[in-house]
């Protein structure tokens, strides 16, 4: 096992290289000059061309690659132009806001989507698979910012349940409870999209699994009916479960960009977005290539699980 | 096609999404016609007015301008630009997949590489970082989306083209001396196209939120002008004080993903032919009952009996009859088998007594079923749960697909034991040990832990004989447990149940298609054909000397050894579909008796001691 993992992380390393290129190219072909966008157009000449040499911009594209590559393994991402602090530790710091509200949409959205999934094949064309089926239906086609919004009028605004928006009190102790306060609307708000999803794909894979011969045996043998839909069914259904998981829990990370918006959450999308409305290219780039290495690590996460799961995989 | 859209019609949600997408890009198409305000003068004065008010149905937004007219135009270009988007990563995605699938080798390669890797990315940043770099805008915002769904097409379209790339057509344009080009226009380009238009059919929502989604976050579409999305972006800072702002515009996004998603959905199920079949159904836990009949007296004795037992199978408007009335009997360490060719109904009639046939499609329909004089037909879920596996237990063919792919061997017989009899893990195992070495698996304690993929098919048989008999059942139901296995262990397979039967007292219904393994095992035989019995009686007696001209057929098909080159006769013809069985003797028509009478009405069978023949004109003694 240990050997299939390091083989795994081994293989992301060239994944992550194409990411930085990609990332890199798209950034070398925003047009004008990033030293006028930082200076602003009442620089003069001299000044520009400094900030160029200095900013290492005088060199040709291959060099600029190497470089920057260079010092980000050395854990160098350049400085922030808009906040004027290393990229790095802006990114660490709005990432962990990032995850705790994706990581809270992720397990919610398994949960709830397999559940929701399970339920709904086991009772095919019933009631409560019409129900969870059109819910879900509902669910997808909502555009998340939307809901978000509805929710804080509803819960926040309305019932006064939760707070309107922010991760902490801006007064009060900073304890579990107050963000746990904070987190409900919001996460569940980003994990709505991806529980339909899921829980589409989890009604279709079980569905799949119960018409086949080792489900009849299970019968045959008297195993309970819950028994033989929440052990031997899904647990076969999880081997197409798992791989949704790995690409929701890529969409929910993304996707939180929209929810941060909305509810004014700390994290690392809605940094992004300022500093492309800034212009701050090396925050975009570093973000970006920070939340696709993540990206790529939930990816053999995802493998791992599957090889844990299906003994017939060959690690 | 035309079935294709009655199918979309008789699905009432699909039709209703189509109605209302129709009803929604008509009123996008006549807005420039309508008579509506200006959507972007301001008039500060008039700001903030509700829905319903003087002037403005809808109200108005934070700068006084008419929220009816802005919602129309909005969707207009929301529209417009979600279906240029699909448009453009559809005509580049699948250029990229067929250039990469027709061409194969290195090419394909070197594309599909860069394809995955842009898949590496989540889209929602792909798009924000390509929008970083070309600058806010509407237009680069249709790029952005454009592009992050290319790799989806390019990897769909690619994988139909290499399928359609070989096909015998396409090699025939290529010897023809057609160019590379006009190949891929006229004999590939025509094939794909459907995939393509499902595949936009199924992403042109996506395409719709991703742009809202980016026109929301201020990177879409600048102002004065809005699209759906950024009329959402501007509400949200009126959104507690004046939630219609915000109202308006998320409901028309949500109404026109929905009714996309709601056709696309209908599509989909059209062109999916299992669903048609009621192959995607989900099998009960047991088998549905509807006896229309009143319940058959008993015939005799017998552990398990079955009486006159009807199992159909109804799959939209057909009714198959797979087995028509079968009566049956097996005693105490007898072994009775079941003997036909595929599709007979043997399978069905084994099926049939623990509730076991999948339903949808499969309803018992008639006849009783009973275990120690306990009707079975009809009892309550909970009981025959109880039942199987303690009472009667089955073992099944090829046991690569019957034992869980995912659960060790070892687990697999505790949980059988467990399911009846409350006993601990610990003492679970030791049971399990137990059984496989009374099927004689050597080195049981090892081979417990084994995976069934791990395990030859005699060794994963055993392990299925012996899951059998984890509960001390009285009755076995054996359904072509050798078949495919090799001779030499369908042999040791054989040998082994008889030495259970012999040792436990069991009764086992073995069901074949091959005479040598009955002759080997089985006290008496009954044989199937069409989903009834057609002859019965002491397996010596019936090889000795079979009466209907079926069974003689079916012996005559048995290869001996020693027996040189003689001629093997197949018995012409299929078996009659069991959705239109004829008149009379279902054989008829592959039999050289066959009269006229044959074909007129049913034909009892008739028993004299312990034979039994359903036939006019039986093969006489001494001349098979």
């Amino acid at each position: 096992m240990t050997g299939y993992i390091l083989k795994r992380l081994l293989s992301a390393i060239p994944v992550l290289l194409g990411i930085t290129v990609i990332v890199f190219l798209i950034m070398a072909l925003i047009p004008g000059d990033p030293a006028t966008a930082i200076l602003g157009s009442y620089a003069t000449p001299e000044n520009v061309e400094k900030l160029n040499r200095d900013l290492g911009l005088d060199k040709s594209l291959v060099q600029q690659y190497f470089i920057w590559l260079g010092n980000m393994l050395t854990g160098d991402f350049g400085q922030s132009f808009a906040l004027n602090r290393p990229v790095l530790d802006e990114v660490l710091e709005r990432f962990n806001a990032t995850l705790i509200l994706a990581g809270t949409a992720f397990v919610l959205c398994s949960v709830l989507g397999i559940a929701a999934g399970v339920v709904s094949a086991a009772n095919q064309y019933g009631w409560a698979d019409k129900a969870i089926t059109f819910t879900v239906l509902l669910g997808i086609s909502i555009p998340s910012f939307f809901l978000g919004m509805m929710m804080i009028l509803t819960f926040s605004v309305n019932l006064r349940m939760f707070p309107v928006s922010g991760m902490w009190p801006i007064y009060g102790d900073r304890d579990i409870w107050a963000l746990l306060n904070h987190l409900t609307l919001p996460a569940i708000a980003l994990a709505v999209v991806a529980t339909g999803v899921i829980a589409r794909l989890s009604r279709s894979a079980l569905l799949e699994v119960l018409r086949q011969d080792y489900i009849r045996t299970a019968r045959a043998k008297g195993v309970h009916e819950r028994g033989v839909i929440w052990r031997h069914a899904l647990k076969a259904a999880m081997v197409s479960i798992i791989p949704v998981l790995g690409i929701q829990a890529g969409f929910v990370l993304s996707g939180a960009v929209y929810i941060e918006i909305v509810f004014q959450w700390p994290g690392v999308g809605r940094m992004l977005v300022d500093a492309i409305l800034k212009r701050d290219i090396l925050l975009v780039q570093g973000g970006v290539v920070f939340v696709a290495a993540c990206y790529v690590f939930f990816n053999i996460v995802v493998d791992v699980a599957q090889s844990l799961l299906d003994p017939r995989i060959k690690t | 096609m035309k079935a294709f859209f009655g199918l979309i019609a008789r699905n009432r949600l699909a039709l209703a999404g189509g109605i209302v997408l129709v009803l929604v890009v008509l009123l996008a198409l006549i807005t420039p016609v309508l008579p509506l305000a200006d959507p972007d003068v301001t008039n500060t004065a008039e700001r903030f007015k509700r829905p319903f008010s003087e002037g403005a149905l809808l109200g108005t937004d934070h700068l006084g301008r008419d929220l009816l007219s802005r919602l129309m135009w909005g969707t207009r270009l929301s529209l417009a630009v979600g279906f240029a988007a699909a448009i453009v990563a559809a005509t580049i995605g699948a250029a990229i997949g067929i250039v990469a699938g027709f061409y194969g080798g290195r090419t394909d390669n070197l594309i599909m590489r860069g394809v995955d890797m842009l898949m590496a990315f989540p889209y929602i940043l792909l798009a924000l970082a390509i929008v970083a770099a070309l600058g806010p805008g509407l237009f680069n915002a249709l790029i952005a989306v454009a592009a992050v769904n290319v790799p989806f097409f390019a990897r769909n379209i690619r994988g139909i083209t290499v399928g359609i790339a070989h096909k015998e057509f396409v090699d025939a344009a290529r010897l023809a001396g057609l160019s590379n080009t006009r190949i891929i226009l006229s004999e590939i380009l025509p094939n794909v196209i459907p995939v393509i238009v499902i595949a936009m059919s199924t992403t042109i929502g996506w395409m719709i939120l991703e742009t809202a989604g980016l026109s929301f976050l201020g990177l879409g579409s600048q102002p004065p002008q809005a699209d759906l999305g950024s009329m959402l972006g501007e509400a949200r800072s009126a959104l507690i004080t004046n939630p219609h702002t915000s109202v308006v515009p998320g409901v028309m996004i949500l109404v026109i993903v929905m009714s996309i998603n709601l056709l696309g959905d209908g599509v989909r199920d059209a062109l999916d032919p299992r669903l048609k079949s009621g192959a995607l159904s989900r099998p009960m836990a047991a088998t549905m009952v509807d006896r229309k009949g009143p319940v058959p007296e008993a015939s005799g004795e017998g552990l398990l009996r079955i009486d006159d037992l009807e199992t159909q199978f109804h799959v939209r408007d057909r009714v198959y009859r797979a087995i028509g009335g079968v009566s049956l009997s097996v005693n105490k360490g007898e072994c009775l088998g079941i003997i036909g060719e595929s599709g007979s109904g043997k399978s069905v009639t084994a099926l049939s007594v623990m509730g076991l046939v999948a339903s949808p499609p499969g309803v018992i329909t008639g006849g009783a079923v009973r275990y120690d004089g306990e009707d079975l037909i009809g009892a309550p879920y909970r009981r025959l749960r109880e039942m199987r596996g303690r009472n009667v237990a089955y073992i099944f063919q090829d046991p690569l697909a019957t034992l869980h792919p995912l659960y060790r061997v070892g687990d697999q017989l505790i949980e059988a034991i467990r399911s009846h009899r409350p006993i601990s893990k610990d003492e679970g195992r030791a049971k399990a040990v137990e059984l496989l070495e009374t099927v004689r698996i050597p080195n049981a304690a090892r081979r417990i832990d084994d995976y069934p993929h791990e395990m030859s098919g005699g060794m994963r048989q055993r392990v299925g004989i012996a899951m059998a008999l984890a509960n001390d059942p009285d009755v076995i139901i054996a359904d072509e447990p050798t078949t495919a296995l090799d001779v030499t262990v369908q042999a040791q397979i054989l040998a082994l149940l008889n030495d259970l039967r012999a040792s436990r007292g069991l009764a086992i219904i073995f069901i074949t298609h091959d005479f040598g393994v009955v002759a080997q095992l089985c006290d008496r035989v009954a044989v199937m054909y069409a989903g009834r019995i057609v002859e019965e009686g002491e397996t010596q007696a019936i090889l000795d000397n079979p009466r209907h001209p079926y069974t003689s057929k079916l012996m005559e098909c048995v290869p001996e050894l020693g027996g040189g080159k003689r001629h093997l006769a197949a018995i012409p013809g299929l078996p009659p579909v069991v959705d239109k069985l004829p008149e009379g003797c279902a054989f008829a028509e592959r039999c050289h008796k066959a009269q006229d009478a044959c074909r007129a009405g049913d034909i009892e069978l008739e028993a004299s001691g312990e034979r039994a023949v359903r036939c006019l004109y039986p093969v006489e003694e001494g001349t098979a």
